[in-house]
């Protein structure tokens, strides 16, 4: 596990018109690790990454990558650093195949012409290399995809390209058992191969079957963000509804993280039933 | 998909050879799930001709299928312009009066002002892309629905071709060049050529990439699938040569009559260049993707809105062409060049070949297609007999029609998770 982080924000602040959705954010990912990025609907996580990836100009903030300060104002400025997004929509083109959509405004030409035998071997080739064996035809258009497969696609796509930090919005939200274990068995692949992943999830399964540090948004605020081992399914999900768990989140007190856990799942408890 | 995804096996058997057989079920299944292309207007095309042969044996002479095509030709150049908007889910309802509008440049350049052809139809082109650009401007930056812009448009290009008419004097074209192209035929040898040319042509391009694919060790369609698009090529264009080259004269004595109009190649020139542009350019591959999701278009980095723009005036560009034609099959150009049922029959020209309404989905040779349903149609109950006024209220049920199969099996690939 590496020290310095490969993508690391500082002070991020957004709204829209008078709401303000992003406070003074931070957040980091790691090469080789899996960040996961939890929050209440409406936290902001959404929007944190559409900032990452260019989408949104932010109000005020800092970008680290690989150790340099970077301005991300653009798509195009972020997939030049190596930054890939994998969006809660997908974000496919219906009336594409799987090539095309992989390629998908960085084609491969050869002079004007499309170069489709490259594009097409290199699709083969990441697929292959994710150990995705389930499309039938590289060919077919995603719109007869399972949602799996969309999802496989969809990330094939982001590490296609070289890619240093690769961002997941909730790749399982819409997935069945066998699908959702085969998409974060991929997701775990990816940070085996030293990529950062900063995957997003409401599933707690998911994160703590994953992930290695987990980043929690409450309120557009970036209440922890702690190694998953050194914390409890329950003080997550504190964390995610209250803000605060424990010695972690806002306004924390320092200490006792071991009470933390324990009142922490009572806390829970209650405000589940 | 559960069940292939637990059983991976073997190194990157990602997909697996097709044969013919299994190209056959699939495009089987694709037709079953809702994506059924040009079928509708091949089919409609074979029945319309058996039914118009029977009851009109003057339907099927070689001087009629002649007249197809030069009926056809102006509905369909501009149906092929047509296609890129559609594609994108937008409509231009102005480009049939955009024709109007170059053919009358046309007219006042050539005989008015007086100067050669080329020169003419240099204006009528240039006008074609300008109204384009001020169309796509006020539909990608200004944000007006295309709907709106085009029927005003519509409105407006009618009085820009009164206001060049001079009120309503129609303006007669005299240039042998610009005439020829809609009324002269290419010699007999030449088309023979052109044909020899095209076949040719295409079997180099499917053979180099049939080899290329295999050396790469990629999926390929079978050998015979490819000898046999290129062998059905052959027999299509060589039958319809055939039948051109044929004496169509009535009387050989005082002028001969054959080969194949000038349009012929014309048409084909651009539907080889625009089926490049669309299925061999990352510029046509940007079209697809601005028309099957915006969104993602966008987030890949395409700039959407100079997608939009462009096929706005690729559109009206094509209605230029679609205009000096019919200015060329007319002799001259009036002030209802372009207009009464131009508009709708090039709308389901492009419709009625498989090009979706909703976007997305369509191909040039769509256009060429159903512009030859409509020709058809036209040109087989001008010959039974019926007014204008039956003609109009058929060709408006047909295009109803073929909107309904394209809603229809929009709705059935939805339903079948085809889209
Ligand atoms: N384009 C926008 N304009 C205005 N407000 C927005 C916009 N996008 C998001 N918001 C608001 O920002 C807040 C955060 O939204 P965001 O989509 O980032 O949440 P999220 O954490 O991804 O939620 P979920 O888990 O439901 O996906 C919400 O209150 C939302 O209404
Ligand atoms: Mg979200």
């Amino acid at each position: 596990m590496s020290a310095t982080p490969l993508l690391e924000l500082r002070g991020i602040d957004k709204s829209f018109g008078p709401v303000q959705v992003l406070r003074d954010v931070a957040l980091s990912a790691y090469p080789g690790e899996v960040t996961a990025l939890v929050g209440d609907n409406g936290a902001g996580k959404s929007t944190l990454v559409k900032c990452i990836s260019g989408i949104y100009p932010t109000d005020a903030g800092e970008f680290v990558f690989d150790g340099r300060p970077v301005s991300i104002n653009s798509p195009r400025d972020a997939a030049e650093l190596g930054i890939e997004v994998v969006y809660q929509d997908l974000a496919l083109c219906d009336n594409l195949d799987i090539v095309q959509n992989m390629f998908l405004g960085r084609e491969k030409r050869n002079g004007i012409m499309l170069d489709e035998p490259t594009m097409e071997q290199m699709a083969a080739e990441t697929l292959a290399g994710l150990s995705v064996r389930t499309v039938k035809s590289l060919r077919q258009h995603v719109s007869s995809l399972s949602g799996g497969q969309r999802q496989t696609v969809a990330i094939a796509k982001a590490v296609l390209w070289n890619s240093k930090l690769v961002i997941l919005d909730e790749p399982t939200a819409a997935l069945g058992v066998a699908q959702t274990a085969q998409v974060l068995e991929l997701v775990r692949r990816l940070a085996d191969n030293g990529l950062a992943v900063v995957l997003i999830s409401h599933n707690m399964n998911d994160v703590f079957a994953v992930s290695d540090r987990i980043a929690a948004l409450y309120l557009g605020q970036m209440v922890a963000q702690v190694r998953t081992t050194d914390i409890t399914h329950a003080q997550v999900v504190e964390l995610i509804t209250a803000g605060r768990s424990g010695g972690l989140g806002l306004a924390a007190e320092t200490g006792a993280n071991g009470n933390g856990a324990a009142s922490a799942d009572r806390t829970t408890t209650e405000g589940a039933s | 998909m559960s069940t292939t995804a637990v059983k991976q096996e073997g190194p990157a058997a990602v997909v697996s050879a097709p044969t013919i057989g299994s190209h056959a079920r699939d495009y089987w299944r694709r037709v079953r799930g809702g994506d059924i292309g040009a079928l509708p207007a091949v089919g409609g095309l074979l029945v319309l001709c058996t039914i118009f042969s029977i009851m009109r044996p003057s339907f099927l002479t070689a001087g009629n299928f002649a007249n197809l095509f030069t009926q056809g030709a102006a509905v369909t150049l501009i149906a092929m312009g047509l296609v890129f908007v559609l594609l994108l889910g937008e409509i231009d309802l102005s480009a049939g009066f955009a024709s109007g509008v170059c053919a009358a440049v046309l007219a006042n350049v050539v005989t008015v002002f007086g100067h050669p052809w080329y020169v003419a139809v240099l204006a009528a082109v240039l006008t074609g892309m300008v109204i384009g650009t001020a169309l796509g401007f006020l539909v990608a930056k200004v944000g007006i629905p295309s709907f709106v812009v085009t029927l005003a448009g519509f409105l407006a290009f009618q009085g820009v071709v009164l206001l060049l008419m001079e009120e309503g004097r129609n303006i007669s074209v005299r240039d042998p060049v610009l005439v020829a192209i809609a009324n002269r035929n290419l010699p007999p040898a030449l088309g023979w050529a052109l044909v020899a040319l095209a076949v040719a042509g295409f079997a180099v391009v499917q053979l180099l990439r049939y080899r290329k694919r295999a050396a790469r060790g990629l999926v390929n369609d079978p050998l015979a699938m490819v000898l046999t698009r290129i062998g059905v090529l052959a027999l299509v264009l060589g039958v319809a040569v055939y039948v051109l080259n044929l004496e169509r004269s009535r009387n050989v004595l005082i002028s001969s009559l054959k080969g194949v109009p000038i349009v012929v190649p014309v048409i084909a020139v651009l539907l080889v260049l625009w089926t490049f542009v669309l299925q061999r350019t990352s510029y046509g591959r940007h079209i697809y993707a601005v028309g099957g999701n915006k969104e993602a278009a966008l987030r890949a980095g395409i700039n959407v809105d100079r997608i939009r723009i462009s096929v706005f005036v690729i559109c009206s560009t094509m209605a230029a062409t679609g205009g000096i034609v019919a200015a060329s099959r007319a002799n001259s150009v009036d002030p209802n060049t372009g207009g009464s049922n131009v508009l709708l029959y090039a709308v389901g020209a492009a419709v009625i070949g498989g090009t979706s309404l909703f976007g997305g989905k369509g191909r040039v040779l769509d256009a060429v297609l159903g512009g030859a349903v409509v020709a058809v149609i036209d040109n087989g109950m001008g010959l039974m007999g019926y007014s204008s006024g039956v003609k109009y209220v058929v060709t408006g049920v047909v295009l109803l029609l073929a909107a309904s199969v394209d809603a229809l099996s929009r709705r059935r690939a939805a339903a079948t998770g085809n889209r």
